[in-house]
């Protein structure tokens, strides 16, 4: 039976994931975040 | 199960309404595919994982602001927004590049290769392509000035004899053709610098 010598591909080893501590972060961030309108202009808040 | 079943559009106008878990649904429905993406362009987990945060603020910022108007197309336009964000972190990188300093003068830490590496012409290239994608949303008229002075290289004399409108015409319809170009760019958002 013949050998295979290919490496494997470091991508397909790897979980690729954000870490839940990111996505978290982006929920909170979300939660946070208010758009004010005010007068055709648009401010950001964030509120914690 | 049942998130699956909620498509894209829905989702994005549930958390425009202000429906925050919307957002965790989108979230978790595509973040193995836009980190994978980046990954495959930066080939690091934390400047990867960098870049996927700072596409979701952007998303995120986008939504709230009621400036996203892609209905149907989600997943295509955080890919754009995350491209264009990994194209930045490759230009912010050249600007300011690393020297790892072994102890020992490196000669090519001073010496620089001035042709466009693999990364830039691909950046080069994409650009070209989005340019004349963006030209061919022109007017016919404005369409026809543009190429005919920026590709054939031909003077507004030139172009008005063979138009056979007056150069003030031709000269108005170049302007015109950059101005809705620049619409274009700053609409979507579009980055055309390498």
């Amino acid at each position: 039976m013949a050998k295979l010598y290919s490496k494997k591909n470091p991508q397909t080893q790897l979980d690729l994931n954000p870490k839940d501590e990111t996505i978290k972060f982006l929920l909170d961030y979300s939660k946070a975040l208010s758009v004010i309108n005010c007068n055709k202009m648009k401010f950001e808040a964030l509120l914690n | 199960m049942q998130n699956e079943l909620i498509t894209d559009a829905t989702l994005v106008s549930n958390y425009i309404k202000g429906e925050e878990p919307a957002l965790e649904v989108l979230i978790k429905r595509h973040k193995q595919r836009i980190y994978s993406f980046i990954y495959s362009k930066v080939l690091d987990k934390d400047i990867a994982e960098d870049i996927f945060q700072d596409t979701f603020i952007k998303v995120i910022k986008t939504l709230k602001r009621g400036k996203y108007n892609e209905e149907g197309k989600f997943l295509p336009w955080v890919m754009r927004i995350s491209h264009n964000l990994v194209i930045d972190h490759f230009r912010r990188n050249n600007r300011m590049p690393k020297f790892s300093n072994s102890g020992d003068f490196n000669i090519f830490s001073v010496l620089s290769d001035t042709a466009l590496d693999a990364e830039r012409t691909l950046i080069k290239m994409q650009v070209e392509s989005d340019v004349r994608k963006l030209i061919e949303e022109l007017p016919a008229d404005q369409k026809e000035v543009l190429v005919m002075r920026m590709y054939n290289d031909m003077s507004f004399k030139e172009i008005s004899d063979k138009t056979g409108v007056s150069i003030n015409t031709a000269l108005g319809r170049m302007r015109y053709a950059l101005i809705n170009m620049r619409k274009i760019i700053d609409k979507h958002n579009i980055i055309l610098t390498n």
